[in-house]
């Protein structure tokens, strides 16, 4: 196992360093970018993909969902990237997930038929981000108000002074 | 979606044909008392029954995510302080070390012990407003008044410490903001040797206390596979016997050196919530002896001249140390690019900061993860068919504090 100075780049340098990784050997040929940096695992995976990565890991023990985040790229595209952070109880590891969106079609399925505790995560994503989740139950504003123009965490939306 | 309503939307699905001359929509808050902030739940009642509930919250949002973008990694430590304004300085120990990560800068081990020892007097702190808070919330006024005057030591504590009572900001990237002032440790050291005996005078108020026993136990229930289901962390998810804690499963800031139990219990309920909490202070007392005890000798902040602030006096003597601190202040310092998820065990639940650095001098996105927000999830499971009454102990058993969940 690579410890905490270890820096590893590139799907292939972390599949051969940590082969016997639970979330790496579950999710196998899936991972299409991998990073091995500061301690913390991060696997990256295809947007149609998220979902069944997901099923696969917390088959693998990664059995509580922690938290559930997007970063904006703006400019630079795809734009959006989703970090979902998974806890395994069993294994006290913490997995970062990762999928990559597109501005254009900034759409994603969610996650709440596998763990229903997504579900105001996805809001607060939908709410600021303006990404949507496909199947989600009640894809509303949570931290805005339900009449408010543009999405606040976007990189385009300033910090002070007018929209 | 069976079994795991996260809250039906109740004003776009109004009540169902045919039951409309039973049911009714209640609103209840944002300024009602036990909402503990502005928490609106909009609730479908069949009497006195709890059919349906669904929470209103961004009542307090500050957008403080978009905030912490515009401001230098240093100048984001104050704005963590009013995220959770109970605990401050989990709010400062989480965002420090997630940029220490970021940076792998060594702490010295007594900034790691100190942060410890205030970071479990802040728990304290927080589960003594919740005590006092949730007995108010039954009926027991009497707690509140005792619990608040424990809380007043504390904050005199860090008033001592810090200069400021509640937003402390006392850590900061790479230790602490200055030397622990002289006495903090005998002072500390009366009020934890004091302290056992009153959680005792809780103890006695509440566990024997019929009423109080009766509007506990086996109200909320929330099991297991639901807790995991619904994201909730901390207390609450030990109570549902769920056997985490991140200090002693994920240790940081050295508290693996710390001997502690886990308090856990299988009963689901509010009164499991209530036991765990009690112990919990207990635990917390137990690590700060072993602070107190074994506080090891050193610097109190890292030895990084472009990150950390020089001391005021090498600043006022050498050139070097001047340019440092400048540099610091007017310019920020650069943190290398990369993304790091830090965890803490805060007073509610597992609390993360995931910091995105893209190599400049302020975070590129600075995301928080607070126990509440997942917490409140679970509220309708825990209230779904059970008396309107019992909704006020469970929003007080989940220990609901509006400015970590709405930030």
């Amino acid at each position: 196992m690579a410890d905490s100075t270890t820096t590893l780049l590139g799907a292939s340098a972390v599949r051969e360093a940590l082969a016997e990784h639970p979330a790496v050997k579950a999710l196998g040929d899936s991972i299409i970018d991998a990073k091995f940096d500061r301690g913390e695992l991060t696997l990256t995976v295809a947007r149609e993909d998220i979902v069944a990565a997901l099923k696969a890991v917390q088959a693998a023990g990664y059995n509580a969902f922690q938290d559930m985040t997007a970063v904006d790229w703006y400019p630079s595209a795809p734009r959006f990237q989703l970090s979902y952070h998974i806890q395994s109880h069993s294994l006290k590891e913490l997995l970062r997930l990762r999928t990559l969106v597109d501005e254009n079609d900034a759409s994603v399925e969610s996650i709440t038929s596998i763990w229903p505790g997504a579900n105001y995560y996805e809001r607060e994503v939908f709410d600021l981000f303006g990404i949507r989740f496909e199947n989600h139950p009640n894809l509303r504003r949570i931290m805005m108000p339900d009449e408010w123009v543009g999405h606040p965490l976007r990189k385009d939306y300033p910090v002070e002074g007018y929209r | 979606m069976a079994g795991f309503d996260v809250g039906t939307p109740i004003l776009e699905a109004p009540i169902a044909e045919g039951s409309k001359d039973q049911h009714m929509v209640l609103n209840m808050g944002p300024q009602h008392p036990s909402t503990h902030g502005v928490l609106r739940l909009v609730l479908e009642i069949d009497g006195e029954i709890v059919v349906r509930l669904y929470p209103e919250i961004g009542y307090l949002h500050t957008g403080i995510e978009k905030t912490c973008e515009a401001k230098f990694y240093q100048q984001v430590v104050p704005l963590t302080d009013r995220v959770d304004y109970l605990g401050p300085m989990a709010n400062n120990l989480c965002y420090c070390l997630a940029v220490e990560k970021l940076l792998e800068l060594e702490i010295p081990d007594k900034a790691q012990w100190i942060r410890v020892l205030l970071t479990e007097l802040t728990r304290i702190n927080s589960h003594l407003i919740w005590l006092g808070t949730h007995a108010m919330d039954i009926g027991a006024l009497t707690v509140f008044l005792y619990t608040f005057r424990e809380r007043e030591e504390i904050l005199r504590i860090f008033e001592m410490v810090a200069g400021q009572r509640m937003m402390t900001s006392y850590f900061r990237i790479g230790g602490l903001s200055m030397e622990p002032p002289l006495g903090m440790f005998e002072r500390i050291r009366a009020f934890i040797s004091t302290f056992p005996e009153k959680i005792d005078e809780y103890s006695n108020l509440l566990t024997g206390n019929p009423i109080f026993v009766n509007r506990l136990k086996d109200i909320g229930h929330l099991s297991k596979e639901d807790a995991i289901a619904l994201a909730v962390t901390g207390p609450v998810a030990r109570a549902s016997g769920i056997d985490f804690d991140l200090r002693r499963d994920m240790p940081y800031s050295s508290y693996e050196k710390f001997q502690f139990d886990v308090p856990v219990s299988d009963r689901c309920d509010v009164w499991a919530r209530y036991i765990v909490r009690m112990e919990e202070m207990r635990q917390s007392v137990r690590i700060i002896n072993q602070a107190l005890d074994g506080m090891p000798e050193g610097h109190f902040k890292a030895d990084a001249p472009k990150i950390v602030l020089p001391d005021r006096e090498v600043m006022k003597t050498q050139m070097e140390a001047l340019i440092h601190h400048f540099k610091i202040v007017t310019e920020g310092f650069a943190v290398p690019a990369g993304e790091v998820y830090q965890q803490v065990e805060s007073g509610h639940g597992s609390m993360g900061y995931y910091v995105v650095s893209d190599g400049t001098a302020k975070p590129y996105r600075v995301h928080m993860r607070y126990p509440g927000f997942a917490s409140l999830q679970a509220l309708e499971t825990m209230c779904k068919g059970r008396l309107l009454a019992d909704v006020v102990a469970v929003i007080g058993s989940i220990d609901i504090v509006l400015g970590e969940i709405d930030r």
